[in-house]
Order: C-alpha cells, then structure tokens, then sequence
C-alpha cells in the first residue's frame, strides 16, 4: 500500500533526532486556512478593519499635507489685503461663461462692489464683461519655502491684481480666507501635537510614578489632579488665558497656551496610567522583573512603559482633538493666540458677530475645518484602540 | 420539542455526543475546536475529560449547554441527546435554539455547568443568596420565601459554615473555596441530572481543591448525578473519573475506565502523559512528550498527533485521521497501532 | 456607610478651601489689578484723567492691601454668604450671579440627565448588538457628537436657523420674560425654550457616556459570571440587564463626576456664543477686568457646584457597588 505523502521540509524520521524541538510534518488539513502573524501583523490587521479609522487618517493625511506645503498653496500671502474686497463671497472658478462658451481653463470674473447708500449693505456684482483666467503655479508674491526656499511660484492665482481669488470669500479687511485657513492650520494643528505631547511626558512620569511607589507621593498626586479636575475648565483656561501678558510676542504667547492647556490635561492622563500602574504593579511580569535583580527604574522603563505604550498612544491620539478644540475655544473668545499668528479659532473670532456671520456666512469654514480635524482624529484614536487591544474581538 | 428515538438501550444514560464538530472563525482563519467528538455520560458516573490546554475539552462543555456565542463559533455537525430522566423525554440539543424556552429550561435545570475561576463567576453586585434564588425561582416555580429557604438548604449540603448569614453576603467577601461551594450550591440549586464541571479546582489550592472535590462526590451520590469533568490535572481525574477520555487537539485519542486508562494506556499520547506524571517516592527522569502542539497550519492531514508520536511511522499511518477501535471492554482507542489502515 | 459620608464630605470641604486659594491666586496673579484694568480701558475709550478718576478708589475697594489680607476678606464673607460687590457694576455680586448661575445650574442639571436616559439604553444596545447596523450607526453618531464642539455647533446653527426659519435662536427667554419674575408662565417659556442649549451643550456628553457604555458593557460580557448566569438558564434580557448592566454602569455614575463638569464648561462658552443669560458672558468680563469678588465668587460657586456633583456622584456609586464602602 504505497501512499506517497509529501513532508514540508524534511524527512519526517527526522523529528525523532534527539534535541529538535520544532516539529515538521505533513503540512494542512482541508478544513482550516490559517496563517501566523507577528503582533505588529495582527494589530495593523485588526486597524484596517475599521473603515472610520481608515478615512479619519487620510483625512488628517491630507490636512497636514495643506499645512506643509500651505505657502505653496496659498495664491497670496498671510497679510495680503485687497480693500476693495472686503467681504467678498467666494469666487469659484467657472468653466462657462455669460454667453455659453466653453473654456478649458477655469476662470472668474472680476467683482465691483456697491453699497447701499441707505441700509450700508454691500453687493457684488460680477463683470461678465471680461474673463480672468486662473493660471497654475503662477508667479505671485515671493515667499520663502518653510522660511528657507525663496520663491515666488504659487499653486494658482489670477495674474490680474484687481481680479482677486477668493476660492473661500473674504474678511473684513479683504484678505483672501483661503490663504488665511491654510496658515492658520499651522497653529491649529500643531498645538494639539505640542500640548498633548507636554501632557503625555507630565502625565505619564506623574502617573506611573505615582501608581508605581503610591504612598505619600500617590496621595498627593491624587489630591492634585483632584483639585485642577473639580474646577471647570474652561472658566479656568479662560482665567489661565488672561494671565498671559498683553505685550508678550506672538510666539511666546502660543508657548504659554501650550503649557497652560496641557497642565490641565496631565490629570486625566495621569489617573488612568496610575490605576493601570497599580494594576500592573501587581502583575507576574513585574514580580517577575524585580526578581530576576531589577532595580526599580529598570522595572519602569523595560516593562511597565512598553506594556502602558499602546495604551498612551491611544490616550494621546484621543486627547489631540480636545487640545485642539481648546485653543480654538480660547482664540475663539480672544483669550488665545493673538495677532498677526492667526488659527482658526482666530479667523472664528472676527466672525463672532452674528449679523456680520448671517451676511457673510462662508466666514464659518474655519469651523468645518476644526470639526473635520477632530473627527480625523477622533475616529484614528478609536481605530487604534481597537486594533492594539489584543481582545478587542 | 424535539423527540427522537433513544439510540442507546441504556436508561443510565444522561448525555450521549455523536461526533460534534464546531468551527471558530478568527482573524487568522477557521479553526476546528472539536473535531468529530463522540462520548456518553451516565448517570451516578463521573466522565473525565482530560487534555492539554486548547484541546477542546471546554469547548466540548460549553456546546453541551449551548453556550458558545454563535460568531465566531459555529456547531458544524453532530448530535447532543439527552436524556431528561423525569419525564423520560429524549431531545436532541443540537436542535434546539440557544435561547428557546426549551434549551432554557434544560440549562440551569437538567444541566448545569460550573467554571475555574470562582473569584469572578458570582455577580459582584449582587449576594450569593440572591444568585441562588435566581435559579430557584426560574425553574421551579416557587415564591421568594422558599426560595430564600432552598438557598439556605442548598449552602448547608455544600458545606458552608452559617448558612443562614453566608446567604446575604456579597461574592467579594468570600475566599476562593468559599465562592466554588457557593457556585455548586447555585448550579446544584435545581437538582440536575448532569454537572458540567471544567476545571473547578485548578484555581484553588490543594487543600481546597481536595474538599471541593470530596463535596462534589458527596453530592453526586446523593442525587445521583452524573458528571462531566473536564481538567488538565491527572491526578484530579484519577481521583474522581470512572470514566476517561482524552482528548488531543480537538478529537478523541483514547477512552476507558479510569484503571485501564491509568494501568493500560494504549495511545502514544496518552503513555506519554502517564510518563510525564511525577511519581513521589521515585527518583526517575520525568520524560515529556518531545515537541510542542502545532499551530492550526501545522496540523497534519491523518492523525493528529503524528509529529510528535515516538511510534510514528510512514507504512503503518497513512495520512487519513484513524478510525476509532475497541481494544477492551469500554475501551477505545483512535490509533494506528491498534488497526490496519484502510480496513 | 454613615461614615463614608462624613468622611467623603470633611474630603470634600478641604478641597473647597484648597480650590479657593487657587482661584484667588489665578486671579489675582495677572500684573495689576481690576483698577489698572479699568484705567487701561478708559484711556483706549479716549478719557484723558482716568488715573484721578480713579484714585480714591484703590482704598475704597481694599486693593492696597496685601494679597493674604485681600483673600481674607473674600473668603470669610463668603462662607457666610456676603459674597462682597462687584467693582465693575457696583452691585452686590449676589444680584448679578443669582439668577444667571440659578440658570447654569438648570441648564446643566438637566443636560445631565438627558444625557444620562439616552447614552444608557443607546450604550446597551450598542454593546449587544455589536458591529450590527444599529451599532455602527450609533458609533458614527457618537462620533460627530463627541468631535462636535458644541459652541461651533452653535454658531452653524444660528446661521442655519436664520436661513431656514427667518429667526435667530438662542435666548433662553422669549423677549420680555426675562426681567419677569418667577411664574408658572416663565417656566414653561424656559422648557421650550431649554431644548435648543441642552441638545448642544450634551452632544458631547452623552456621545461620551454612550461610547464608556458600550466599551464597559463589551468588558463585562466577557466576564465569566455572565456566562454563569445564562448557565443557570436566565433569560438573556435577565442576563444582560440585571447582571451585566449593572455591574458595567458603575464607572458611568462615577462619570457623573466628570461629565458635569464638562458640561457646566460647555455651557459657559455656549451661552457666550447664544447669548444666553447665564454665567458666560458675564464670566468673561469679570476676568478680563480681574473684577475680584465677581470673577472669584463666580469659579468658587462653579467649583463648588463640581465638587458637590462628584460627593452625589459618590455617594451613588457607594450605593450601587457594594465593595465600595468596605474600603
């Protein structure tokens, strides 16, 4: 009865050699596909599951890519004001004009302004007399590339100074809004970055250190993160906000706004890595470490942060848009960042007025904008979290 | 309900599984956690399955009170008849809907099951009392006041000390022991006909373990249930089984009495077991079985257990899982040692 | 249990009066004080001797002392009520707060429990009926509601509802009740006109709470006395509500803690945005202006509002969880 039975790799006599511990044999059965994965496998896996998490990063991909690349993109510069336009609704580009032709190149029409002698309102009205191409990478005004590559191409522009493109409309004092949510997204997408990074770094050694040794240090921390988690915060960051000197540069300013949006959000961060420390702290791993000679920062550093890492990851990619929104809370209400840095909580503030939003209503795209990065961020987060929880499923 | 004709003569019969084959879809692919597994459980009689972690033994419980969540698990094939000695009913569970009225009323009732870790099988938030009266209640229909009286009852006959104030504590306040005793008493609260047991006593220490086990004996001659053990742990299995099978990565290598298991094991796998068991009193090299159990890619196509078999060998075990053969009384073997293949 | 209390409640005094020094430091520590302020802002408004307008009012208001002896003052009032007077307005704080912070407080309470009776149930079902239609449908809901701020909300919907329905919204009063006296009308005025705020201000929160909900009860689930109890034949609604639930809804009261005070911020920053007569606008200036006692009395009874929360919130989850109180 001869039955030819294929081994994988070697003879299967062979496993009966003294000291081999891997066992080769006949491989696969009918009923079970399966194939092994290493841990980052699985959580990469696991990640592309969630369809949100997967738009929520290309979303935040794309954002970011603006940000970079937003001198580029801008047709003017941040400054640039046209005060013939103010309030301008937004000019998009068309493609057929007043009397049916069609042009391959895009093009707009120069806008004359008319105010209402009586009720001071203002209209414009396109000339449809003359068109004005839209050209790509355009020379515009010079700029420097990420402050070192001096140049003056932009993504596209109209080559006629008082045929402005305003893809987003103008404010108030007639700069383009466009360019103005592009360099505003330097400030409002980096802050989270910068404040949930401080956070991580006061939340993290606060918290472990505090679940790690408890005792008297516990106490106290826990007292702390107490006392700044019983005050609400936004009457808080509002008074922290007004502490900030008027005269201080801009810069400096959004340091301080950093700093003072982080020390708020330490606590949150801080409580629950102290309760996984703790949880931790008993664990076999941990006993185990200390056993085996660890001295106690050893112990911290080897096996307590790579075990909590996913875990703050997660926390962190989560707290990114409360930063965010924050801030633009804060500018929002004119407690943040002050000119000439502008954010998109800046860019809402000249809108607060509600007749002023009623008439120029694309005055609130800075809004979308917030929304869409803390939807980014937030449906990243969760994917994340789902995908690095080994039980998740 | 679904009645059928009793296949076995045996009115001692409890539970008889004919070949269950469940599946579990993960992340990596489909897994067969049983594999084709058929025993019969007897009632008065203590069936112990026994096998190393992962092997299917839970799995085997848990689709007996269909309690397997049905994703990822799915019940591919076979058939779960019991036998409700009451009325005499046969009904074959596989049938039945998890959730019908019918398997509830087999569940918790007819059948019940007790877990390993006895810390957290108890609802925090409520009293062991009020988890026993729960059962009661439900099925067999009576008031609070005696069901609160049947509660005290039950904790008395599990041995545990001041009944009647130990009914109105909270799981947390109980140590180990404590909280399997209270978990007998809930599951025992109905008097069923079988005890689904998986590994009660592996979370608790030795002495412990020795009286649930004593307990669990007790009981068992005086209702005159039957139970179904499932452990990793030899030596529990030798102290309560009459009956063992042993099972490897989800099927049936050997079944017997527990003396011919012990006295006169027949399959490699299972030699190899009694080989690794530590003997007080002899100074002996402990010799494990070489290797390690494959991942579900590494499964070969006949018997499962080949790779690691001392006795392995190409002519005489051809790549088709081995027939099931009686090598004794009520003593069966899957192995080709014991068969001629093809025949 | 009766010591529980006392002793959550002596806890929750001493946090009060540690909460108090922070305030007044924050306060306080801007450069100047609410006179340069004001000094600052005549001069921009173009008046030429705001300085010796002013003068006489330094001693008048107790600022030349030093900051413990200011503080003092603030706080041993307050713990009797005399919350001081306002130096902007030049009235008693009391009449300026009462009924804006009476307001904050209906606001939130009631967001509260709004969101409280859907994240609930929502939560629930989600968690058993998970990766189902519903489900997903409620996570992308959660979603938006978590990553929606409310204040942005608010300003899109001001401009929508001007659009669509001709008027503004905002206002928690029909114009003309809100000088009115409490009446039976007013009340009712006020809940039709509640629904607007409480749906912006609890977005978030109830987003928050569905989502805890879920991921507690997906925890729980897995636990084995869950299996235990569907092994003694219990209904799986009896399964599911009265043990999982129930075990899973703790940390949802401890939530309570946390939650409110979200909510009273976002209610702050939304009544700015609607212009609403509550604490908000308000707030602002007084800090703006380091208007002492108004700005300080106003975060004190915020806090103290917060703190109160948490206490109910523990003497709750004490209630509910019996291992709590054997601490």
């Amino acid at each position: 009865m001869a039955i030819s039975v294929k081994p994988k790799a070697s003879d299967p006599e062979s496993f009966l050699e003294e000291g081999s511990d891997q066992t080769i044999a006949p491989k696969g059965t009918v009923e079970v596909e399966w194939i092994s994965l290493s841990q980052g496998q699985l959580i990469w896996r696991r990640f592309r599951q969630s369809h949100m998490a997967l738009i929520g990063m290309i979303v935040l991909i794309i954002l970011y890519l603006g940000m970079l690349l937003c001198e580029f993109l801008s047709p003017y510069l941040l400054g640039t004001r046209f005060t013939e336009n103010i309030f301008q609704p937004p000019t998009l580009p068309r493609w057929v004009n007043a009397q049916g032709q069609f042009h391959v190149r895009p093009f707009i029409y120069r806008y004359d302004r008319k105010v209402n002698r009586e009720t001071l309102e203002m209209t414009y009205t396109p000339d449809t007399s003359k068109i004005v191409p839209i050209y790509f990478f355009v020379e515009g005004e010079p700029y420097k590339l990420w402050g070192l590559v001096p140049t003056k191409i932009h993504l596209f522009g109209t080559k006629d100074k008082n045929a402005p493109i305003f893809i987003w409309g103008s404010d108030r004092q007639g700069r383009d809004l466009f360019t103005r949510c592009l360099y505003g997204s330097r400030v409002s997408l980096t802050i989270g970055l910068a404040g949930v990074f401080l956070t991580i770094i006061f939340g993290s050694v606060l918290g472990m250190t505090s679940g790690y040794y408890g005792g008297l240090i516990d106490d106290f921390m826990q007292r702390l993160s107490e006392l700044l988690m019983s005050i609400p915060h936004i009457p808080l960051w509002m008074a922290l906000a007004a502490i900030v000197p008027v005269n201080w540069p801009p810069l400096r300013v959004y340091l301080g706004i950093t700093i003072i949006l982080s020390l708020l959000s330490w606590g949150g961060l801080a409580r629950q890595l102290r309760g996984k420390t703790l949880s931790l702290r008993e664990e076999g791993y941990t006993l185990a470490a200390k056993a085996a000679g660890g001295g106690d920062w050893w112990v911290i550093s080897r096996h307590l942060i790579p075990n909590n890492a996913s875990h703050i990851i997660v926390v962190a990619t989560l707290a990114i848009p409360g930063m965010i929104l924050a801030e633009t809370a804060l500018s929002f209400l004119g407690l943040g960042i002050r000119q000439p840095m502008t954010s998109w909580g800046v860019l809402l503030e000249e809108a607060q007025n509600i007749k002023i939003i009623i008439l120029n209503p694309w005055l609130l795209i800075p809004a979308f904008l917030v929304i869409l990065t803390v939807l980014g961020y937030n449906f990243l987060g969760d994917g994340l979290r789902d995908a690095v929880d080994p039980y998740s499923r | 309900m679904i009645a059928i004709q009793p296949t076995s003569q045996d009115d001692r019969m409890v539970v008889e599984v004919k070949d269950l084959v469940v599946h579990f879809q993960v992340l990596q692919g489909r897994v067969p956690a049983v594999n084709g597994v058929s025993i019969s459980i007897q009632r008065g009689k203590t069936l112990g399955v026994v096998g190393e972690s992962g092997c299917g033994k839970s799995v085997t419980g848990l689709a007996i009170m269909r309690l397997l969540p049905t994703p990822p698990a799915e019940l591919v094939r076979g058939e779960i008849i019991f036998h409700r000695q009451s009325t005499g009913q046969v009904i074959d569970i596989m049938q039945l809907y998890p959730q019908s009225a019918e398997m509830r009323s087999i569940r918790g009732n007819d059948i019940a099951m007790i877990f390993q870790e006895p810390m957290t099988s108890l609802t925090p938030a409520y009293t062991i009392g009020e988890q026993i009266m729960e059962a009661i209640v439900l099925h067999q229909n009576v008031g609070k006041r005696e069901a609160r009286q049947r509660a005290i009852q039950m904790l008395d006959r599990v041995g545990m000390p001041q009944p009647s104030r130990n009914v109105d504590t909270y799981p947390h306040q109980l140590s180990g022991g404590m909280l399997q005793r209270a978990m007998i008493a809930a599951a025992l609260s109905c008097q069923p006909g079988l005890l689904i047991a998986d590994e009660p006593t592996t979370a608790l220490d030795v002495t412990t373990a020795a009286q649930i086990l004593d307990l669990m004996g007790h009981l068992q001659e005086e209702m005159g249930m039957a139970i179904m053990h499932v452990s990793h742990n030899l030596g529990v299995i030798a102290e309560v089984a009459d009956d063992v099978a042993v099972m490897y990565l989800g099927r049936i290598v050997e079944q017997s009495s527990v003396d011919d298991l012990f006295y006169n094991p027949k399959h490699p796998y299972t030699q190899g077991l009694m080989h690794s068991i530590p003997n007080i009193g002899q100074r002996q090299r402990l010799e494990p079985i070489r290797g390690v159990v494959p991942e579900p890619d590494a499964i070969p196509k006949g018997c499962a257990f080949a790779p690691r078999c001392p006795q392995y060998s190409r002519s005489t075990c051809p790549p088709i899982p081995p027939p099931s053969v009686t090598v004794g009384p009520g003593h069966e073997v899957c192995c080709y040692l014991y068969s001629t293949p093809g025949a | 249990m009766v010591n529980f209390i006392i002793r959550r409640a002596v806890h929750a005094t001493f946090m009060i009066f540690l909460i108090s020094i922070v305030i007044f430091l924050v306060i306080t520590l801007p450069p100047g004080d609410y006179l340069t302020a004001r000094v600052a802002e005549l001069e921009r408004q173009g008046s030429r001797n705001a300085m010796q307008q002013l003068a006489g009012l330094r001693e008048r208001y107790g600022l030349d002392q030093p900051l413990y002896i200011q503080y003092w003052r603030w706080v041993s009032r307050f713990v009797v009520g005399d919350f001081g007077d306002s130096f902007d307005y030049n009235r008693p704080v009391a009449a300026l707060i009462g009924d804006s912070l009476l307001l904050t407080i209906i606001l939130s309470v009631s967001t509260m429990i709004i969101a409280w009776g859907l994240a609930i149930p929502i939560g629930v079902y989600s968690a058993t009926h998970k990766y189902s239609l519903g489900d997903q449908f409620f996570t992308v809901l959660s979603f938006i509601g978590l990553a929606m701020p409310g204040f942005l909300l608010a300003l899109i919907l001001m401009v929508v509802s001007v659009y669509v329905f001709n008027s503004p919204i905002g206002g928690l009063f029909s114009p003309g009740m809100v000088e009115q006296p409490w009446s039976i009308a007013k009340v009712v005025d006020l809940v039709r006109h509640l629904w607007v705020p409480i749906l912006l201000i609890g977005l978030g929160g109830t987003a928050e709470m569905m989502r805890v909900m879920r991921g507690n009860l997906l925890d729980v689930l897995g636990r084995q006395y869950v299996q235990s109890a569907r092994a003694r034949g219990l209904r799986e609604p009896v399964v599911i509500w009265k043990h999982a639930v129930r075990t899973a809804i703790n940390p949802i009261i401890s939530m309570f803690g946390t939650a409110f005070p979200y909510i009273v911020s976002g209610s702050i920053i939304i009544s700015i945005v609607l212009g609403l007569p509550t604490s908000g606008p308000l707030l602002l200036r007084a800090l703006r202006v380091q208007d002492m006692y108004l700005a300080g009395t106003f975060l004190l009874l915020l806090s103290l509002m917060l703190v109160i929360g948490n206490f109910i919130a523990d003497l709750l989850l004490a209630w509910v969880d019996p291992r709590i109180t054997y601490e």
